[in-house]
């Protein structure tokens, strides 16, 4: 029994910084099950809250769980899978006025830099956002919602992100009003690592 | 003018049928022009597409209406100074015109009701969607709504073209027969 128990303490130790490290590793989106989403917000001339979504991006994160600062995200998002719930506004929204679809087909976000608190459990990730063909620095607040074995033999880490971009700032120029200038982001990605 | 057409001229009903859908196609087009520019603040913003959509479908009933006219009807013979080439353009620019018609039709119709959702007609009557949400295929309507409605109006000027040279050029009775007045020659 001592010696079982010695063999386990052991082992722990010498386990403990390959566990530290354990879920180092490239992530890429679960696209497939669709566990991820980037959902937008934007005030209805001050009185309501309109919510949309873009079904189809795609993603990779590069984590580093010695040094998180290291770790990476790429994210590209096909602009003209954006959704409202609303075929005449997608239509709309699709069109020059906003997302200008048929010459920026895609949107994209380059992670530059990784701030981590100190409890490691939430990040600012600066990158570049590219939108409409305009690229700027954004910030993403990103919280790490939890990571471990999931049931099917694979290893999963899920993040939730947002911030928050002028319309303006990327050459959207469709004035819906004083409320409505700017637009939340609301991420949550799942990524399985490969 | 009498109510039915006869062989040489269309009645009061078919041309009366057949100016409405000429008013209906030039304003929905000036209309559809103009409505997609508006701004978020305009008053227009949200009427001119309701006016759209509703006078849209009317029109649709309103062809479907000339179609069984049309079916039911004498139908005016030729005039018989035109050549059988001038005869057989005619009758493919009507036909052309035709499916132009349902092709804008249809598609406009197609582009609001891509998420499932009814066109309201001056809030008289509904007209639900057939298809339910189909994704993505508001942008494939748009499209077609755009170029069929363009192809529409230029060809329906050119035969608006057509008949104004039949009427100073030709000084014949294609353009008097549509309209109520007393024809020129025995056609």
């Amino acid at each position: 029994m001592k010696k079982t128990l010695l063999a386990s303490a052991m082992t722990l130790a010498l386990a403990g910084p390959a566990i530290a490290s354990e879920h180092s590793g490239t992530y890429a989106f679960d696209t497939e099950g669709a566990h991820q989403f980037i959902t937008f917000e934007v005030s209805h001339l001050g009185f309501s809250t309109l919510y949309g979504r873009f079904n189809d991006f795609d993603g990779e994160i590069v984590f580093d769980a010695e040094n998180p600062e290291n770790s990476k995200v790429n994210v590209t998002i096909d602009t003209s899978s954006v959704d409202s719930n609303h075929a005449e506004r997608d239509k709309h929204l699709r069109s020059e006025d906003f997302l200008f679809v048929d010459e920026y087909p895609e949107a994209t976000f380059r992670s530059t830099r990784v701030e981590v608190d100190d409890d490691g459990e939430e990040a600012d990730v600066t990158g570049e956002l590219t939108l409409r063909g305009v690229t700027r620095e954004v910030t993403l607040e990103v919280e790490l919602q939890g990571h471990g074995e999931d049931p099917w033999g694979g290893y999963r880490m899920g993040f939730d992100a947002e911030t928050e971009i002028r319309l303006k700032d990327f050459g959207i120029p469709m004035d819906l009003g004083p409320a409505s200038e700017t637009v939340k982001l609301e991420i949550s990605v799942e990524g399985i690592r490969q | 003018m009498q109510l039915r057409n006869s062989p040489r001229r269309f009645g009061a009903v078919h041309a009366t049928l057949h100016w409405l859908v000429a008013l209906a196609v030039f304003g929905l087009f000036g209309l559809g022009y103009y409505m997609v520019d508006l701004g978020y603040y305009d008053e227009l913003y949200r009427l001119a597409p309701h006016i759209h959509r509703s006078v849209g479908i009317l029109l649709l009933i309103t062809v479907l209406l000339r179609l069984v006219w049309r079916l039911a009807d004498t139908r005016p013979s030729a005039l018989g100074s035109h050549s059988p080439a001038e005869i057989l353009s005619a009758r493919v620019v009507h036909g052309v015109l035709y499916l132009l018609l349902f092709t804008a039709m249809f598609s406009g119709y197609l582009i609001s009701t891509a998420d499932g959702s009814a066109i309201r007609v001056f809030n008289w009557f509904e007209v639900p969607s057939v298809t339910g949400r189909i994704k993505g295929m508001e942008d494939i309507a748009g499209d077609v709504h755009y170029w069929a409605t363009w192809g529409l109006v230029v060809l329906a000027s050119l035969h608006g073209l057509a008949a104004i040279k039949h009427h100073f050029v030709d000084r014949d009775d294609t353009l008097r027969r549509m309209l109520p007045v007393a024809l020129k020659g025995r056609g």
